[in-house]
């Protein structure tokens, strides 16, 4: 019997202090974020969305070599000794065209490994966060400044140099064994070779 | 009021369906909005959130949003129920819920139907509301939706008899069924209301202030079982039941479950506050009356009833977010080891002292 009257009370008095907790609550408070329109700060080292500052990038492909994913590819193509492409802002003077540099947010695990082999400090982390997309190929990230055009100039270029090269290597190889082989002849061979090069050009 | 519909309208039918919609659609409707609202509210306030706060200002317009997305729902009959009763078991517990306020005196002007029987009809109707729910839950073909009704079933009939218990007891002290004379009694002054003892200044007033104070303890408990309010809200149990009887539900008619909850909340508050808390009545006398102004006094007990029955109402929703859910087994031994025992020697002891 009086363990039935004391469970009669308990039962009250525990519902009675459950209630003042929860009422003491209704003015405690909230702890939720509106988040679009509130934002909770971000600590200091957040590894978000990278980005490449291009005009720093000498495309020396360190970034994509330390990456264990593979999400960054980056194409180059050498410039022409005549193009002065600039210099770096730490001084590092660029001698190569980027024709591509693209990352594949989608695979990017934010582990932050391609940012510090980077010799002029040019990929780096942003804070931002919101970049999702319903298709998986709006996460390919195209850092390269050149336009496609631009670019395929750019390859043309280097590969007209690069032929030039060859020719005048050929020439100068063909010009060697002429001379070696007639060496009496030499003021006819020298114009033969000049004229190849004006063809050439 | 339908002395005045009728001269209105000119017509006794059109006068009678106009009286009989009106709380619908002036309170239960608007009522429900705010409450399921104020719910929501209320729960993320006491668990430290902010509850809705993109529709409208503070999320004002949510439950509007609410129901307008409701209507729109595709309403889904499952093949395998049984198409009819599944069908008119939502209206049979809404037409339950609502027949309730049909003899609530919400003030002295306005009472649905003044009968003298008013406390037993509203107990008698209510039962409807069980039929319903064993209907939505048989019908639903769903082991869920049955054992959801069955608990509902079991739960409301054992709780009905501590809620009866307590009105046999007020009955005693007032003589009366009617709930409009009940409020009549307890009029002027808050320590006239019958959970002080009633009217007058006897020794009987102060004997019985103790066990009206227990009686709408019980009252107030079991009156929640009886509407499956947390911690009694094992027949929809959402981690154990998916839903309980409405499981099977979508659309308007989950919405009638729905507003009928919300209805059965009110019912109950306002009978709570009727039988104990002098109804509707002022607790300090009256504005209209100070000021002469007649008209103003209906307008004041309406203020006055539903300002109480909200707050009980908000009570439910504080014991619903903080009290866990009781099992089977406790429920029951709450109801029958402790409700009806305290209530039956509740009914004794009061029944001596009116005797005296
Ligand atoms: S953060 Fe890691 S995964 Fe992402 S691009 Fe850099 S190295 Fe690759
Ligand atoms: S390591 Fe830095 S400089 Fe080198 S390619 Fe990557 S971004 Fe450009």
């Amino acid at each position: 019997m009086k363990q039935y009257f004391k469970n009669t009370w308990e039962g009250l008095y525990t519902v009675f202090v459950g209630m003042i907790i929860t009422f003491k609550h209704l003015f405690v408070p909230s702890v939720t974020i509106q988040y679009p329109s509130v934002k909770v700060p971000l600590p200091e080292r957040v590894r978000n969305r990278l980005y490449v500052n291009m005009d720093d990038c000498i495309g020396c492909d360190q970034c994509a070599r330390a990456c264990p994913v593979n999400c960054i590819t980056i194409e180059t193509v050498k410039s022409l000794p005549e193009e002065d492409l600039g210099k770096t802002s730490n001084g590092k003077k660029k001698a190569l065209w980027v024709t591509k540099f693209d990352i594949d947010i989608a695979k990017c695990c934010y582990c932050q490994l391609c940012v510090f082999p980077c010799p002029t400090e040019c990929i780096y982390m942003t804070d931002v966060y919101e970049f999702a997309e319903f298709e998986r190929n709006n996460l390919i990230f195209n850092f390269a400044t050149l336009t496609a055009d631009e670019a395929e100039e750019k390859i043309i270029n280097y590969e007209k140099m690069m032929a030039e090269k060859e020719a005048q290597k050929a020439a100068a190889a063909k010009a060697k064994a002429e001379a070696a082989a007639k060496t009496k002849k030499e003021d006819n061979s020298t114009e033969k070779n000049n004229g190849k090069e004006k063809d050439s050009e | 009021m339908y002395e005045l519909l009728k001269d209105i309208f000119g017509n006794d039918i059109i006068a009678y369906i106009i009286g009989a919609a009106l709380p619908l659609f002036v309170f239960i409707l608007p009522f429900a909005l705010f409450a399921v609202y104020l719910e929501r509210k209320i729960s993320a306030f006491m668990q430290d959130r902010l509850g809705p706060m993109r529709t409208g200002p503070y999320g004002l317009l949510q439950t509007i949003a609410d129901i307008l997305k409701l209507i729109q729902k595709e309403d889904i009959t499952a093949s395998e129920t049984d198409k009819k009763f599944f069908n008119l078991a939502p209206y049979l517990v809404f037409a339950g819920s609502y027949a309730a306020f049909a003899a609530i005196p919400f003030s002295g002007m306005y009472i649905g139907s003044n009968v003298d029987v008013g406390i037993f009809f509203i107990v008698a109707i209510s039962s409807l509301v069980v039929a319903g729910l064993l209907m939505a839950g048989w019908a639903s073909n769903n082991k869920y939706s049955l054992l959801g009704a069955m608990r509902s079933a079991a739960q409301i009939i054992s709780y009905e008899i501590p809620t009866v218990l307590i009105i046999l007891t007020i009955v005693m002290v007032t003589g009366t069924l009617s709930l409009e004379k009940i409020s009549q009694m307890q009029t002027a002054y808050f320590w006239n209301w019958m959970i002080f003892g009633g009217a007058g200044w006897g020794l009987t007033k102060f004997l019985l202030f103790p066990f009206m104070v227990v009686a709408f303890i019980i009252f107030y408990i079991s009156s929640l079982a009886e509407v499956n309010r947390t911690p009694f809200d094992i027949p929809e149990a959402e981690s154990e039941l998916v839903a309980g009887y409405h499981t099977e539900y979508s659309g308007m008619k989950f919405a009638m479950f729905f507003l009928s909850e919300y209805a059965n909340m009110f019912a109950v508050s306002a009978i709570a506050v009727t039988l104990f808390l002098g109804g509707y009545q002022s607790p300090f006398g009256y504005l209209g009356n100070t000021l002469g102004i007649s008209w103003l006094i209906p307008i004041e007990q309406l203020f006055w009833f539903t300002s109480k029955g909200i707050f009980f109402v908000t009570i439910q929703m504080w014991l619903r977010w903080t009290l866990p859910r009781l099992r089977v087994d406790q429920l029951m031994a709450v109801c029958w080891k402790y409700l009806i025992p305290y209530a039956f020697v509740n009914l004794i002891i009061v029944g001596i002292i009116t005797l005296l």
